[in-house]
């Protein structure tokens, strides 16, 4: 049985152009630093890459690092920003970031706090998911160090201001940073526009493959390593480069960006099919998130469906042959409540009974009528489960 | 049918899980996650419910071909099993929060659960056997005697038991991992787990203190003297002999034993061994395996996990047992269970609330 996958914001079926530049380059051999034939043909590779990345995001060439991923890439641009911050004006010690941001950033935020002696200030979320730029403009941002918060949230999709939050921070020189995993390939992102100094996107969220991401990093932006070794990019992240995967980022970019805007459309026009359908069987569902297209991801629809335990829609789903998401990870499954939707007013009751459906490239209509074929049944008893709890 | 299998990450419920689906059933592997605060590894053979063994469960059920998931039980394993056992010690009783798992967890919450969600039936790694027919579910001891569960499943009624797969009873635990390790399992040499998963340092007396504190009383004797002192009465059982560390050596110099426990004095009484012997217990909340004892009813009984089966007579009332034992027997302790045995066939269990010389 084909599966009815919609768990794109987790990760997104690699697009054939990436896979077919990767199998070509795993053919080859040649370390990128190199100096030899082998080594140059593979560096050819990364700097072809590396070139037409950053012609699809707005960025120069020079501003890419390349790194392992998401995770990565921000731990680089906060430690790496606060600490460089830190070491040229020892007064800056504040970081702000939202309540809503990914473990990648707040957990690296908590740990700065914790044992490097950050302040930190969480910027809150309405209840729709947005910061209010009012907040910031309550901050006095002579302490700062480093700003961030993210393009686009994973679990609700809400679009943050980030042109407006990059240009405050510019105003009271503190650097400037967002997560962008989501937003890259499906919303137009162009780094030299939108003011940013640093700003973090990966290939497996945009049709390339796992293990590879990007740090792009304005170059008069100084940042501290996380990883020491050969210092192949920039001397602030080393390690060898993986010659096939960045050729798969660089062509999975190319194709996202290429077809952003008809893309974006027709994932719009099947988000809004799957949140009437959804309403029309649980006419209680309520959907999660900015309440219009232009502050929310094109593919994401989270609804909470009252009495229902996600676990157990995810279950019931998942036997239907359908992937969903209970919207936050969980360790050894004892599952937190997520910090998203808890930032946004809701009751850890209802955050425990949402699902997050997330549409990518291969996301057809017919996807969408499985799943509110499947619905009905699944919070039938779903319900029934949850009305033994207690 | 439709069977959820319980998998604990251990080499019992990986081999229950797999027979399952070799008898053809459409089977769902979930690991109960129990504990509030799983620890990332094991130590040694003790405790449960971390991280490692969920992954352990993971990969048994990947090797099995098998849908798996986690379900967060751990509130209701606070309540039902945590909290009871706690409450149990501090009511100076002795409890079984095996039983209680069992009685309350595995084959009531996750079991409605289950059938809530379309399941038929949970399948467990439980060493005891079933036979079914057309009048019903019959429980027996397990063929291995070094594993039998019975005595903790005892408390299951026949609703339960006509949903429930142990398809180890028939087993000896050496064939079980034997036949792990020719399916590729690869908890196949994984240690027995021992004692209370949730006490994972086994030190049972430091965990009660923590939970109920440290409120020092007397240790007296038959006649009401102080014989030596205690830093808390949840720290002893019915029958113990060692750790008493006794002031006053007894008159006719023979070791003594907790002969009883009293919350409400904050006193452990202490007395020779003759003191300590039962012929009557008095148990009470009793469950049936099938149709319910009703008046006077002979057979076998037991009154701990690996105790010894005791020939008894037993009267049967509204919700009330009087056991009367052919042989006096010692250390027998309210709070833990009397299991009735027709032979090898689980009858029934009650709860122990007094004992009579």
């Amino acid at each position: 049985m084909s599966r009815i996958y919609l768990d794109h914001a987790a990760t997104t079926p690699m697009v054939p152009a990436a896979i077919e530049a990767m199998a070509r380059e795993l053919a080859r051999v040649g370390n990128a630093s190199s100096q030899h034939g082998s080594g140059r043909a593979a560096r050819r590779v990364v700097e072809e890459s590396r070139e037409a990345i950053a012609a699809c995001v707005g960025a120069r060439p020079a501003e890419l690092i390349f790194t392992s991923g998401g995770t990565e890439s921000d731990n680089l641009a906060v430690k790496g920003s606060y600490w460089s911050a830190r070491k040229a004006d020892p007064g800056r010690s504040r970081i702000v970031a939202s309540t809503i941001e990914h473990h990648a950033v707040l957990d690296s935020v908590g740990w700065l706090a914790e044992s490097q002696g950050a302040v930190v200030q969480l910027l809150e979320v309405n209840q729709q998911g947005l910061v209010d730029l009012d907040d910031l403009a309550q901050i006095d941002g002579s302490d700062v160090a480093t700003v961030s918060v993210m393009w686009a949230n994973n679990e609700v999709g809400a679009v943050q201001p980030v042109p407006a939050i990059a240009a405050w921070a510019a105003s009271v020189g503190a650097r400037s940073h967002s997560d962008a995993v989501q937003a890259v390939g499906r919303l137009p992102v162009d780094f030299g526009a939108s003011g940013l100094d640093l700003l973090t996107f990966t290939a497996h969220k945009l049709g390339g493959p796992y293990g590879v991401g990007a740090l792009l990093a304005r170059r008069e932006v100084s940042l501290t390593s996380v990883a020491h070794g050969g210092g192949q990019e920039r001397d602030v992240r080393s390690g060898t480069f993986d010659v096939a995967a960045i050729a798969g980022f660089a062509a999975a970019v190319q194709h996202a960006t290429g077809r952003l805007a008809a893309e974006s459309e027709r994932l719009r026009v099947l988000r809004r099919r799957l949140l009437d359908g959804v309403r029309a069987v649980v006419p209680d569902a309520l959907p999660n998130g900015p309440d219009d297209d232009a502050h929310t991801l094109p593919g994401v629809a989270n609804v909470t469906l009252p009495g229902c335990d996600a676990d157990a829609m995810l279950m019931l789903l998942d036997a239907a042959g359908i992937d969903s998401s209970a919207g936050s990870a969980c360790s050894a499954g004892v599952a937190q409540p997520s910090h998203v939707l808890v930032a946004m007013g809701r009751s850890a009751a209802a955050a425990r009974s949402t699902l997050r459906f997330s549409l990518g490239h291969t996301s057809t209509a017919a996807d969408v009528e499985a799943l509110l074929a499947a619905l009905p049944e699944a919070v039938r008893r779903a319900r029934l489960a949850g009305s033994l709890a207690g | 049918m439709k069977v959820l299998a319980a998998m604990s990450g251990g080499v019992d419920s990986a081999v229950a899980a797999a027979r399952a689906v070799d008898a053809g059933h459409d089977v769902t592997g979930v690991h109960l996650a129990l504990s509030k605060n799983p620890q990332s590894f094991r130590s040694g053979a003790r405790g449960c419910c971390s991280k490692e063994d969920s992954a352990d469960a993971r990969r048994a059920a990947d090797v099995l071909g098998i849908p798996f998931y986690i379900w967060d039980l751990s509130d209701r394993f606070a309540d039902d099993v945590v909290d009871d056992f706690v409450a149990e010690y501090a009511a100076g009783r002795t409890p079984n929060p095996c039983l209680r798992c069992n009685e309350k967890i595995k084959f009531a919450a996750v079991l409605e659960r289950g059938i809530a969600l379309g399941f038929d039936a949970v399948c467990t790694g439980h060493y005891a056997r079933l036979v079914r027919s057309d009048t019903g579910v019959e429980m027996y001891r397990a063929v291995d005697p070094d594993k039998d569960q019975s005595y903790v499943l005892g408390v299951l009624n026949s609703h339960q038991l006509s949903r429930s797969f142990f398809p180890l009873g028939g087993s000896l635990k050496s064939q079980v991992r034997a036949e792990a390790e020719r399916r590729g399992l690869s908890v196949a040499d994984k240690p027995d787990s021992h004692d209370i998963c949730f006490i994972p340092d086994g030190d049972t007396a430091g965990f009660l203190s923590r939970r109920l504190g440290s409120i020092p009383g007397d240790i007296v004797d038959t006649n009401g003297d102080t014989v030596g002192a205690h830093s808390g009465f949840h720290q002893f059982t019915v029958g113990q002999r060692r750790g008493l560390r006794l002031g006053v050596p007894a008159d006719d110099g023979k070791p003594r034993y907790v002969l009883d426990i009293s919350p409400v004095t904050n006193t452990v009484t202490v007395g020779p061994q003759e003191a300590l012997q039962v012929r009557t217990i008095e148990a009470g909340v009793p469950t049936w395996t099938g149709a319910a004892v009703v008046g006077a009813w002979r057979g076998l009984v037991q009154v701990r996990a690996h105790g010894k089966p005791m020939p008894a007579e037993v009267t049967a009332a509204a919700d009330q047992l009087e056991v009367t034992l052919d042989a006096a027997a010692v250390g027998i302790a309210a709070g833990q269970a009397v299991v009735l045995y027709d032979d090898d066939r689980v009858v029934g269990s009650a709860t122990i609330t007094g004992t009579r010389p």
